[in-house]
């Protein structure tokens, strides 16, 4: 069967897929590709189905080596990838020899690489995902980020490549961004005209204690006026909650599924896949938007990523 | 019924506005309906104390049409009952290092450590739902006697199995993860196993009680456990 061994596993370099969302009941959060964008794309131009199963590192990329010829595609941040010293591009489908090292640096750019390949990486599936859950050790490669002599066996090709790559123009209304646009959040008459002022005019700063679970920022210390009087509830995706000492954590894909912080804004579905690419000591903004907007929104990114061809060069 | 727009693809479901059981029955009997028969805009559900968060598919309904449809399955359902809860007896060994804040607890509440102990056990708790990490069950409620706050200082790692106190609220952690639950004792028997069936040793709306067993019978019972 052909495989990818792990030579140099990067600083975090796990198996992803889309997630197991469903499973709310059992405290299980869905997990998933920190930029979904991203990754599905990166299936895409390899021919797989979007969720088949991809590598996702984190800031400082790994290196791997193909034990067959493959067919591969790299998206989301440039980790600056090459093969025997030459520089390999993004977003576009390259074919690689058996034998073959794929040498990942540190980011040039955003938080979040993939790395695809046609057929798939194949590990065992927990709920219906491939994707690694590291709280609890669950899913992805043993439940945990990849380590120096994993052997990854990789699946069969099953479709045509559909196209060569996506010129930058298609990219551009997928490109992170520092504002992030939100909806109000389900606690947000407990904060002040005061603090809710603050909130949307402030800059915050995502700190080094920024992870797949939340992205933690620092900003103006502002506080909501019923503090730790709130039940405990279930907590969206992008729920930017405020905690006892004022600083906002913005819940993400490996998130506690409920919370009893107070929320004063939730980030809308079209921006989920970008904070994935935020790096830290970025500044950000926050935007508030309507409901209305925001899933209009979602239905144009869904439409464009669904018919890919209008986005293959 | 009170609905707030928790997120562009989220709709929180107020179904009370203070901790008590008649809401989470009410928060119990909606869950199950939407279980039973799944709306196709469908995405996630995430019960809570009194509250239910249902995650759809924004392509294909907004927060005005989920509002109708839950109404619809809210009114379908009123005559409906719940089933029994299952009742679950788990072995916890207190104290020492089992449960490294027993004795502490005890004292702060001018308690001995077996009087707590005592308090804990005899009391069957009320699974309101799973949060925080894969099985994470919430129990309540606990005796005001011995309802314990939070570390100051969250733990770093708390071991898998641990039982914790936070208030009125009661916990066994499935994994090692950080917690700042007071921890007054241990399980061998595994919280969350992908390879059983169900996972969860602790489902929402079970029954759940706490028997003290011996530092000798832990280590049995550990012995006998099958790895997850």
């Amino acid at each position: 069967m052909p495989s990818l061994l792990v030579d140099v596993p990067g600083l975090l370099t796990t198996v992803q897929d889309l997630g197991r969302p469903g499973y709310g009941a059992l405290g299980v959060s869905p997990s998933g590709a920190a930029d979904p964008v991203a990754f599905r794309l990166a299936n895409l131009l390899v021919g797989n189905a979007s969720n088949t199963p991809a590598l996702e590192m984190t800031l400082l990329g790994g290196s791997f080596v193909f034990s067959n010829s493959a067919h591969i595609a790299i998206t989301g941040a440039d980790f600056a990838p090459t093969i025997n010293g030459s520089s390999l591009e993004l977003w576009r489908v390259h074919k690689v020899s058996a034998g073959t090292k794929i040498v990942f640096g540190p980011t040039k750019d955003f938080a979040r690489c993939y790395l695809a390949v046609a057929g798939g990486v194949r590990v065992p599936l927990f709920l219906g995902s491939a994707s690694t859950h590291m709280l609890s050790g669950l899913g992805g490669f043993n439940g945990r980020a990849l380590r120096k002599g994993d052997v990854l066996p990789l699946g069969v090709p099953t479709e045509d490549l559909i196209s060569q790559r996506i010129p930058s123009a298609s990219l551009h209304t997928l490109w992170p961004r520092k504002v992030l646009r939100v909806t109000d959040g389900p606690q947000i008459d407990s904060f002040s005209e005061q603090a809710r002022h603050t909130f949307f005019r402030s800059k915050f700063r995502v700190t080094e204690q920024s992870d797949r679970t939340g992205l933690r920022l620092e900003g103006p210390a502002f506080r909501s006026n019923s503090d730790g009087e709130m039940i405990t509830e279930g907590v969206p995706l992008g729920a930017i909650q405020i905690t006892p000492s004022g600083q906002p954590i913005i819940l993400f894909v490996e998130q506690q599924t409920t919370g009893g912080y107070p929320k004063i804004a939730n980030v809308i579905g079209v921006d989920l896949h970008r904070l994935g690419q935020l790096r830290p000591r970025t500044d950000i903004r926050f935007e508030r938007i309507s409901l209305r907007v925001a899933r209009a929104l979602w239905i144009e990114q869904e439409r464009l990523l669904s018919h890919p061809r209008q986005l293959f060069a | 019924m009170r609905f707030y727009p928790a997120s562009d693809q989220c709709m929180l479901v107020y179904l009370g506005e203070h901790i008590h059981l008649p809401a989470h029955q009410h928060v119990l009997q909606l869950f199950r309906q939407l279980q039973r028969r799944p709306p196709v805009w469908l995405r996630n559900l995430q019960p809570a104390y009194t509250s239910l968060m249902v995650t759809f598919d924004p392509c294909i309904v907004d927060h005005a049409a989920v509002e109708t449809a839950l109404r619809a399955y809210d009114h379908q359902h009123k005559t409906g009952r719940l089933r029994k809860p299952r009742l679950v007896r788990i072995p916890v060994c207190y104290g020492g290092e089992f449960g490294p804040d027993l004795a502490e607890a005890a004292r702060a509440v001018g308690l001995k450590p077996a009087q707590f102990v005592q308090v804990h056990s005899s009391r069957t708790y009320h699974a309101y739902f799973l949060g925080f990490a894969p099985g994470f069950a919430y129990l309540g409620d606990v005796p005001d006697q011995i309802a314990v706050p939070r570390l100051q200082t969250p733990r770093r790692a708390v071991a898998a199995g641990s039982i914790g106190i936070a208030g009125k609220q009661t916990a066994v952690y499935p994994f090692t993860t950080p917690g700042g639950w007071v921890l007054i004792g241990r399980t061998p028997v595994a919280v969350f196993c992908p390879h059983r069936k169900p996972m969860e040793l602790i489902s929402i709306g079970d029954q759940v009680k706490f028997r003290p067993i011996s530092p000798d019978e832990f280590r049995k019972l550990e012995a006998a456990c099958p790895p997850c």
